[in-house]
């Protein structure tokens, strides 16, 4: 098991715990996040180990107020620290557009996990454009041992621009796995000191005016210490140059030959002169990096504006592409300009008709009662399923098909007061706990200021469970020498104004089927709150109760409503006989409560 | 040297453990190690696909297809489905015991017969070596010690680099102590069920 606090030695660690050890050795002081993969494991990391390192921590509603908490103790002199998946800093924008005009006084860092090919996201979205829409600099390590030193290096040129720094990685950086040597740890401390400063910290018409010209200038400076940084480095040579950043550089570095690598750590401002010297004289420059062409295009314009006519390929001229994460095969694409190793031939794709194995909802999944339920009140009526980000969207499968609308965190909830408007359809929103405190419920209110009449069923399953079960503000926070009471969504629901309120236990599908007849017939806003505990929170916590299903065979008429319905993987189908899986069914009752003939009991 | 192990298998099966016993091993013999795993909604019952590297000079946390050395299936179809990241000189080690995705285990879809899925291996590939890690496993004390089975079953495989020894330390410095009878048995039924 990797120690993150240990004094000394090499770990085989993951790119995210490379980064939990680098904020413990530079000594930083406050982090703060929303949880997203592939970042998700930093902030289980901290949350764990930050009190033990002197570390503030925590999990903050939204991207949005994680960055402003971490941008306060920036400016109070500390070291912080704000991580989120991509699309989570374009909920944190707004403030990091206006935090760069006032920069900070301690240390800032914002991690950015980007996520090529969409493995856990809902696009592929290339965030170094933030770094040149916001005035920031940024760094992008490459591997999981880079990404260590990279925090105190970033910390390093956060305090000398008095910038916050964009740290940006992508998946196969956040869930790689290599050797990193540890160094020692820093001393964090626990509090700073705001110092009053009207015009850089009131950005009103009159200071913004100033601090754009300031941060132009700051950014001049950081242009100049990316000329000379240790990040940016030339490897190898040949009359070819390759560019590159990120996970990029491992697969050049491994599989090309005979070539000159501009390594670029420090990617924004790009070092200008450094590129230029690199690129004169060269026979023709490969530019190879993920998704948009953000280093190829300013390659490009540093060519131009140097005179220097020498070829430059990549996604522009067609020979790498825009579309989903890089592999090593992916470099063949510049082999008739580079030396690439040749790559084995693959064994062909085989012709036996394979089962698909998408993910699922787990064997007593909650959210399957609810989804069964809602079907089954639904009926022929034409609804459209609004839904959001969480385990529940996988919902989007047979038998459930619940979910016809997601684009973003609270987008479904927001979006159903739309469909409510635009259409005579009945828009149905679901939306998870986190989610919802997330962004569901400036949504919900919304719907009742506007008259939109939605049902938001909130899948309240008392934890953040799809990024691997962070606390949220309905379930309070015990950790780090913090104890909250939870928020009660019940009283905040009908605090607001909502009439029509009922809480369900989605076990009892009965009970839920009649509490969605009930919002299906309500005229006006309806919530219902679908309660019950994730089972994988509660086997983690050690607080499943042994029970399990079993079918009754004398009973069982073989009509599958339970399959059909509620399609739990611990209901197994064995000729025409229907029986339950022992080592899956956690005995929560779903399939026993559609049964027509009760044929289904619970045994404990 | 340099060598790439593609371990596939099912989330819950025990693959990260598998992957990070076999990259330790490697790290403590004094290679370069680099790995990449999928986290998140794979978890969720889905496939999963584990990438292990090490030798010399070894930085890419992928490898390109076709060039696995050897692909530790833990699943019979996860194990045929992915049979194109390695070429016909990979070496194949199949456990043959099965995990029902759920549709089949729903009755929609059909779960290949065993032997279909070892003739898929055989028709592309001449080096295929299969156990039955859950069965042993269960024998051994636990169905869930499948994974050290499966690492003791690749100390044995042909021109394995690294020593079962250091596998061996590898894998029970990984796991917890009350487990670890369980674990090193586990481990020494899957290595003596290749090495026969």
């Amino acid at each position: 098991m990797s120690d993150l606090l240990a004094k000394e030695g090499k770990q085989l660690l993951l790119g995210n715990e490379a980064i939990v050890r680098g904020l413990f050795e530079a000594g930083a002081d406050f982090a703060s996040t929303y949880p997203g993969t592939p970042s998700s494991e930093i902030g289980n990391l901290l949350e764990k180990l930050a009190s033990e390192a002197g570390m503030y921590f925590e999990f903050s509603t939204n991207e949005k107020v994680a960055m402003e908490v971490s941008a306060a103790a920036a400016s109070s002199g500390l070291k912080s620290f704000v991580f989120m998946k991509h699309v989570g800093l374009n909920v944190a924008a707004d403030p990091m557009m206006t935090l760069a005009y006032s920069g900070v006084t301690g240390g800032m860092l914002i991690l950015s996990a980007d996520d090529p090919s969409a493995h856990s996201s809902q696009n592929e979205q290339d965030n170094r454009y933030y770094s040149l829409l916001g005035l920031l600099p940024m760094v992008e390590p490459s591997t999981p041992a880079e990404a260590k030193d990279m925090v105190s290096a970033a910390y390093g040129i956060s305090q000398a621009t008095t910038l916050p720094v964009l740290f940006r990685t992508t998946t196969r950086v956040n869930h790689a796995r290599g050797v990193v040597d540890l160094g020692p740890l820093g001393q964090p401390r626990p509090k700073g000191h705001f110092e009053r400063d009207v015009v850089r910290f009131v950005n009103i018409p009159a200071h913004a005016r100033v601090n754009r010209k300031r941060l132009l200038g700051l950014m001049e400076k950081a242009r100049e210490i990316s000329e000379e940084s240790p990040l940016n480095f030339v490897d190898g040579e040949g009359d070819v140059g390759i560019i590159t950043s990120g996970v990029s550089y491992t697969y050049v570095k491994e599989f090309v030959r005979g070539v000159s690598i501009l390594k670029l750590g420090f990617t924004n401002p790009l070092p200008e002169r450094k590129i230029a010297e690199f690129v004169r004289g060269k026979r023709c420059v490969v530019v190879v990096e993920e998704l948009e062409p953000f280093l190829e295009d300013q390659v490009l314009r540093i060519c131009a504006q140097n005179s220097i006519q020498v070829p430059v390929y990549g996604k522009r001229t067609g020979h790498l592409p825009y579309a989903w994460e890089f592999n090593p095969r992916t470099l063949e694409g510049i082999s008739e300009i580079v030396q690439v190793q040749e790559f084995r031939e693959s064994m062909p794709a085989s012709q036996v008709k394979l089962p698909s194995r998408p993910p699922t909802l787990c064997a007593g999944c909650p959210h399957r009662g609810m989804y069964a339920a809602t079907k089954k009140a639904v009926g022929s009526r034409d609804v459209v399923y609004c839904s959001d980000i969480g385990c529940y969207t996988l919902g989007v499968a047979p038998p459930f098909q619940t979910a016809d609308f997601i684009i973003c965190m609270g987008g479904g909830a927001g979006a159903a007061g739309g469909f409510a408007q635009a259409t005579d359809q009945t828009p149905i929103a679901f939306i998870g706990d986190s989610t919802f405190f997330h962004a569901g419920v400036p949504a919900l209110v919304n719907a009742l200021f506007n008259d939109h009449k939605i049902i938001m069923v909130i899948l309240d399953n008392r934890t953040t469970a799809m990024t691997g079960h962070q606390p949220n503000p309905g379930t309070g926070r015990e950790f780090g020498g913090v104890q909250t009471e939870p928020i009660d969504i019940e009283r905040l629901v009908r605090g607001i104004g909502v009439k029509y309120v009922e809480e369900v236990d989605p076990y009892d599908v009965k009970a839920a089927t009649q509490a969605m007849k009930g919002a299906l017939e309500h005229d006006g806003v309806a919530v219902i709150i679908s309660k019950c505990p994730c089972p994988l929170e509660l086997k983690k916590r050690r607080m499943l109760e042994a029970k399990r299903c079993e079918v009754d065979q004398s009973k069982c008429i073989q009509c599958y409503s339970c399959l059909r319905t509620i399609a739990c993987p611990a209901l197994i189908k064995r000729g025409e006989a229907v029986e339950t899986d022992p080592t899956q069914c956690i005995g929560c009752g779903m399939c026993a409560n559609v049964c027509p003939k009760g044929a289904i009991e619970v045994r404990r | 040297m340099k060598y790439t192990i593609q371990i596939v298998g099912v989330g819950g099966q025990g693959v990260l453990l598998a992957s990070m016993v076999l990259g330790n091993a490697a790290m403590n013999r004094g290679y370069r190690v680099a790995m990449s795993e999928v986290h998140g909604m794979a978890q969720r019952g889905g496939s999963v696909l584990s990438t292990v590297r090490f030798g010399d000079d070894v930085i890419s946390p992928l490898e390109a297809d076709g060039s696995a050395d050897l692909i530790m299936g833990f699943e019979p179809t996860e194990t045929v489905r992915n049979l194109p990241l390695g070429n016909r000189d990979t070496l194949v080690l199949m456990n043959l015991d099965p995990v029902y995705p759920s549709m089949v285990a729903a009755g929609f879809e059909k779960y290949p017969d065993i032997e279909e899925l070892i003739g898929a291996v055989t028709k592309v590939n001449p080096n295929l070596v299969t156990l039955d890690a859950t069965k042993l496993a269960i024998d051994a004390g636990k169905a869930v010690a499948a994974n050290a089975v499966m690492i003791g079953a690749v100390a044995a495989m042909k021109d394995f680099p690294l020593l079962k020894e250091d596998l061996l330390e590898a894998l029970k410095s990984q796991v917890p102590e009350k487990f670890l009878d369980l674990n090193v048995r586990a481990f020494e039924m899957g290595y003596n069920a290749v090495k026969n």
